[in-house]
C-alpha cells in the first residue's frame, strides 16, 4: 500500500508530561510525531514531582468548586497570570484526573476505593490528587505506557539520546523543522516537520544546585530565544520552601509534608518557634511557596535562628503515626532516611529553601504558539498558567493540560496554518552545516577555563543575587558579572576529543545557552521595580544601601499594579547578544486584583 | 591531621562499543554526604588521574539524583545499584565503578538499556483505553489492590534485576524480572484485565517467564524494594493457568 502522503509530520523535543501528552493527542488526531528526548523518556524530570496534582473532584465534603481553584491560582500568582487561560486549566482538571485513572495511574485511594485528596499551599480545601508521594513518576508512566503504545501502533518514532540544538526556519521564517545530535554516536542531522513543540522543561541548572534533574538546563528554551522567540516573565524563579541542602543537588521534601500535618519551626529563646504558625494565622505551614521561602531565609539569615547558626530550619512530621506516614509519604520519606541518614518518623528533618521551577519561559499564546511562527511551546519551558508565583501541585496540572492544547493545535497548524514554502534540500543543508561548523569549533577549543568549574560559578553567582531578596544594586553587578562569563566561555578547553559519546562537548554548547537565560532572567529581576510573587525586591536609598525600617527589618518595594500588573517580554539583541525587556498587557478581566494577604483568610 | 581525606576510584573505562575495556585510578577530595555521581562530577571538573596523567572525563548517564530516573545504574563494588544515592561513606575503598555488562556499552559506564523498552512493548504494559478524551467516570478500585498495584509501579526501568539475574544474558533469553512483573502491573488494573491473557500468552515463549531460573538475585538488588519474586511467582501460577487453558480450549 502506498504510504499515506497527507499524514502529517509533528516533532515533539521533551518526552516529560507535556511533550507525551501532546504526543498522544496528536496521533489520536491522526499524526505522526518525531519524538526527541536527552534520555529515555521513561527517565524524565516530570517524575520528580511528588506531591499531587490539583483538580477540583469535591470527594471531601467540603463544597469545593472550580472557581475557588481559579481564584485561589490566581490569586496565588498575584495576579499576573492570564485568567482566560488559568480558566481553561482548572474546568479540565477533573476530566484529566479520570483520564489518568483509566490509564492506570495508581492513586492514592480512600477506604471506598475512590480518589482520596489532601491538602496544599495556598488553597484551604482539599484539592490535590496524589500517587503516595511519587505523583509526577506515576503520570509520567503511565503517558510513557500510552506512547508506547502508539509507537507500536506506528504513530511515534523516538528519537532518544538526541539533544535539540535549533530549530530550521524557511525564507519566511517558519520555523519548518529541527537540528538534533546523537549524543551516543555525535551525528548531526535535520529533521523536516509541520509544526515543532518544545516542552523541554525548566532552566534549574543554570542555578547550579537546584531541585531538577541534571538535564534540566534551559538550553533548548535559550536556543530559540536566541533565533528570535520572546520569552515572558522569565524573572519568575519559584524558590521552594523545603529541600534537603546537598552539595551535588537540593533534593526536594514535598509539600504534601506539611499538606499531611507538617509542622515547620526553629528554637528561640530556647523553645521552638513555629513561626510559619505566628505569623501566618490563616494558612500556617501552608502558605504559598514564595511567602514560606522568605519567612525561612528571614528567620536563617536575618535573625540568625536557622539551627546551630546554620542555614537550616525543622520541618516535622515526628508527631504524627509511622503507619500514616508511610502510607501518604512513604517514598520521600525513604529518601531522606537513605541520603541524610535520619529517619525523619522519629526526628524533625532538616530543609532549606532551594531554586525549583520557573514560571516564566517562552511567551505562548492561549494556544501555545510561541512568537516564531509554527514554533509551539508547552510545559515549565513555557510562560503560561501560574502568574508570578506557582501553587504546589499545579505544575503536574498545567504540564498535562498545555498538551491537550498544544497537540491537536499543532495538527490544526500543521493542516490550516500559514507555512510559507517548503525548504529546499539546500537550505536545510546549509543549517545542519551550521550546526556541525559550531560543533567542530566547541572540538577545537583549548582554552584555560573547565566548563563544569563555569557552571558552578554561574550557579553561584546567580544565588547570590537573583533568588529570593533582589536588589537593584546586586542585579546590576551580577548583569556585570555574567558577560564577563559569555567571554570566559570562549576561554574553554576540551579535554574530551572523543567521537562517541561526547558529553563535555554537549556541555560546553548547553553552557553558552544557560549563561544568555541567565542574563534573561537577571535583566527582567532588575527592570521589575515592584514585588509580585516571588520576584521580592528592596528598597534602596539614594546611596545605593538597602533600607530598613525603625525595627531594623528589611524594606521591600510594594506591588505596582499601576506599572507592572504586565508580562516582562524579553527578546534577543543579536549584535549585543543582550536581552531586551518590553512590557505587554493580558487579560485579567475575571477577577479583580486585591492585595495578597496569607496572615488572613482570602476575600473575595 | 590538616591532611585533606580523599577518596579513591578505580574505574572500568571503554572508548566505545566493542572497544576494548581498561581501568583508570581516580582519586579526589573528600566531603561529607558525598556519592558516587557527585564524585564523578568532581572528576568532570579537573579530569586527570591519580597519578596526573589528563584524560577524557568520564562518561556515564544521570539525571535526578535522588533514585527515581533509574538513569545512574551501574556496577559498585561489584552490586549493580544507582549511583546516586551509593554513599562514599558507606562503601569500601578504592571504590570500583563497572558498567552493568549485561547491556551493551555505549562508552565508559554508559550503557544501552534499550532492549528493556522493547519488552515492554512484548507484555502489553499498558492499559488499552479508547482514547484521552472524556468517556465515563474511570470505575472505582479496591484500595488494597491499588497498593499493590503503587509497589509495582515504583519499577524505574533501571535494569538492575536485569544485571543481577544469571538467566539475562548472551547464556539465557529471560526478558528479566523487571518487565515480567509489569505485565502483573497490568493484570492487576480494573480495564487493563480485560487483556490478560494476551500478557500471559506474551510471557510463554521464548525467554518468557519459564527462562526465570529462580534463583532470587532480582529482589535482592531492587533498588525499589518490589516483591519481584513474589509477584514473579503468582505470574508464574497464572501463565501456567492459562496454557492449560490454551490447551482445553484449542
Amino acid at each position: 500500500m502506498a504510504k499515506d502522503m497527507t499524514k502529517k509530520k509533528i516533532i515533539v523535543v521533551g518526552g516529560g508530561i507535556s511533550g507525551l501528552m501532546a504526543t498522544l493527542k496528536i496521533c489520536e488526531a491522526g499524526g505522526e510525531v518525531d519524538l526527541f528526548s536527552y534520555c529515555p523518556v521513561k527517565r524524565s524530570h516530570s517524575l520528580c514531582a511528588q506531591g499531587g496534582i490539583n483538580a477540583c473532584m469535591d470527594t471531601k465534603g467540603e463544597h469545593d468548586s472550580i472557581y475557588e481553584h481559579f481564584d485561589d491560582t490566581v490569586y496565588g500568582g498575584d495576579f499576573l497570570a492570564d485568567q482566560v487561560a488559568v480558566k481553561g486549566m482548572v474546568e479540565a482538571a477533573p476530566k484529566l484526573i479520570k483520564m489518568f485513572d483509566r490509564m492506570g495511574v495508581p492513586f492514592t485511594r480512600t477506604a471506598e476505593g475512590v480518589l482520596d485528596l489532601r491538602n496544599f499551599g495556598g488553597q484551604k480545601n482539599k484539592r490535590t490528587c496524589f500517587a503516595g508521594s511519587t505523583t509526577g513518576q506515576q503520570i509520567l508512566y503511565a503517558l510513557d505506557e500510552q506512547v508506547r503504545r502508539w509507537e507500536v501502533k506506528g504513530g511515534v518514532k523516538k528519537f532518544e539520546f538526541w539533544e535539540f540544538i535549533k530549530v530550521m526556519k524557511n525564507k519566511e521564517g517558519v520555523c519548518r523543522g529541527i537540528i538534533a545530535q546523537s549524543m551516543n554516536t555525535m551525528e548531526i542531522r535535520a529533521f523536516r516537520a509541520d509544526t515543532v513543540i518544545l516542552a523541554t522543561g525548566g532552566p534549574g541548572q543554570v542555578f547550579g544546585r537546584c531541585t531538577a534533574s541534571t538535564i534540566c538546563n534551559g538550553s533548548a528554551v535559550s536556543a530559540v530565544y536566541q533565533q528570535g522567540a520572546e520569552i515572558g516573565n522569565p524573572e519568575f524563579i519559584q524558590i521552594h520552601p523545603t529541600a534537603i541542602p546537598g552539595s551535588d543537588k537540593n533534593r526536594l521534601m514535598s509539600e504534601a509534608c506539611r499538606g499531611e500535618g507538617g509542622r515547620v519551626w526553629v528554637y528561640k529563646d530556647g523553645k521552638p518557634w513555629y513561626f510559619l504558625e505566628e505569623m501566618y494565622p490563616a494558612y500556617g505551614n501552608l502558605v504559598p511557596r514564595d511567602v514560606a521561602s522568605r519567612a525561612i531565609y528571614k528567620v536563617c539569615v536575618h535573625m540568625g535562628l536557622g539551627i546551630n547558626g546554620e542555614n537550616r530550619v525543622y520541618l516535622d512530621l515526628s508527631h504524627i503515626p509511622a503507619d500514616y506516614l508511610e502510607r501518604k509519604l512513604g517514598g520521600i520519606l525513604e529518601m531522606y532516611s537513605e541520603f541524610v541518614g535520619k529517619d525523619p518518623r522519629k526526628v524533625p528533618m532538616e530543609i532549606f529553601p532551594s531554586i525549583h521551577y520557573s514560571m516564566g519561559g517562552i511567551w505562548v499564546d492561549r494556544l501555545h504558539h510561541t512568537s516564531i511562527p509554527g514554533l509551539m511551546a508547552s510545559g515549565e519551558c513555557d510562560y503560561q498558567y501560574h502568574g508570578a508565583n506557582r501553587l504546589g501541585a499545579n505544575s503536574l496540572l498545567s504540564a498535562a493540560y498545555s498538551g491537550t492544547i498544544s497537540g491537536p493545535e499543532a495538527m490544526r497548524w500543521a493542516k490550516e496554518g500559514d507555512r510559507g514554502s517548503e525548504m529546499t534540500d539546500a537550505e536545510v543543508e546549509a543549517a545542519r552545516q551550521e550546526c556541525v561548523d559550531e560543533y567542530e569549533k566547541i572540538l577545537k577549543m583549548d582554552g584555560k577555563e573547565n566548563a563544569h568549574r563555569l557552571h558552578h560559578e554561574l550557579g553561584d553567582l546567580m544565588y547570590k543575587y537573583v533568588t529570593i531578596e533582589r536588589e537593584n544594586k546586586g542585579l546590576d553587578i551580577c548583569l556585570v558579572e555574567l558577560k564577563k562569563m559569555l567571554e570566559r566561555w570562549d576561554d574553554i578547553g576540551i579535554s574530551d576529543h572523543s567521537k562517541s559519546a561526547n558529553q563535555e562537548a554537549m556541555f560546553v554548547r548547553q553552557l553558552r545557552n544557560m549563561i544568555l537565560y541567565a542574563m534573561v532572567i537577571t535583566k527582567a529581576a532588575r527592570m521589575r521595580d515592584e514585588s509580585r510573587g516571588a520576584h521580592a525586591k528592596i528598597q534602596l536609598d539614594e546611596q545605593g544601601n538597602v533600607m530598613k525600617d525603625k525595627d531594623g527589618e528589611l524594606i521591600f518595594m510594594g506591588r505596582d499594579d499601576a506599572r507592572f500588573m504586565k508580562i516582562t517580554i524579553v527578546s534577543y539583541n543579536k549584535e549585543t547578544e543582550e536581552p531586551m525587556v518590553s512590557y505587554r498587557e493580558f487579560d485579567h478581566s475575571l477577577v479583580k486584583p486585591r492585595p495578597r494577604n496569607y496572615a488572613v483568610a482570602k476575600k473575595e | 591531621m590538616a591532611e585533606q581525606k580523599t577518596v579513591t576510584f578505580i574505574i572500568e573505562r571503554q572508548d566505545g562499543p566493542g572497544e576494548k575495556p581498561y581501568t583508570q585510578e581516580f582519586e579526589i577530595p573528600y566531603r561529607p554526604g558525598l556519592n558516587v555521581v557527585a564524585s564523578l562530577m568532581e572528576i568532570q571538573k579537573n579530569p586527570q588521574t591519580k597519578d596526573g596523567k589528563k584524560v577524557a572525563p568520564v562518561v556515564w548517564e544521570c539525571n535526578c539524583l535522588e533514585k527515581v530516573c533509574g538513569a545512574c545504574m551501574m556496577v559498585i563494588n561489584g552490586r549493580a545499584r544507582q549511583a546516586c544515592c551509593a554513599l562514599i561513606d558507606e562503601l569500601e575503598q578504592p571504590i570500583h565503578l563497572a558498567p552493568a555488562r549485561t547491556f551493551p556499552v555505549i562508552r565508559d559506564l554508559l550503557i544501552d538499556r534499550s532492549v528493556m523498552f522493547e519488552s515492554l512493548k512484548r507484555v502489553q504494559a499498558w492499559v488499552e483505553i479508547d482514547g484521552t478524551w472524556d468517556v465515563k467516570d474511570a470505575p472505582i478500585q479496591n484500595p488494597y489492590t491499588a497498593q499493590t498495584a503503587y509497589e509495582i509501579s515504583h519499577c524505574m526501568t533501571c535494569g538492575c534485576c536485569l544485571e543481577a539475574c544469571p538467566n539475562v544474558g548472551p547464556q539465557s533469553d529471560f526478558i528479566g524480572a523487571s518487565p515480567s512483573v509489569q505485565a502483573y502491573l497490568f493484570n492487576l488494573h480494573p480495564l487493563g484485565k480485560f487483556d490478560k491473557e494476551k500478557r500471559l500468552n506474551a510471557l510463554m515463549g521464548k525467554g518468557g517467564i519459564t527462562s526465570c531460573g529462580n534463583s532470587q538475585n532480582c529482589v535482592e538488588v531492587c533498588p525499589k524494594n518490589i516483591k519481584l519474586t513474589t509477584y514473579l511467582a503468582q505470574l508464574n501460577r497464572d501463565v501456567n493457568k492459562q496454557a492449560l487453558k490454551n490447551i482445553f480450549n484449542k
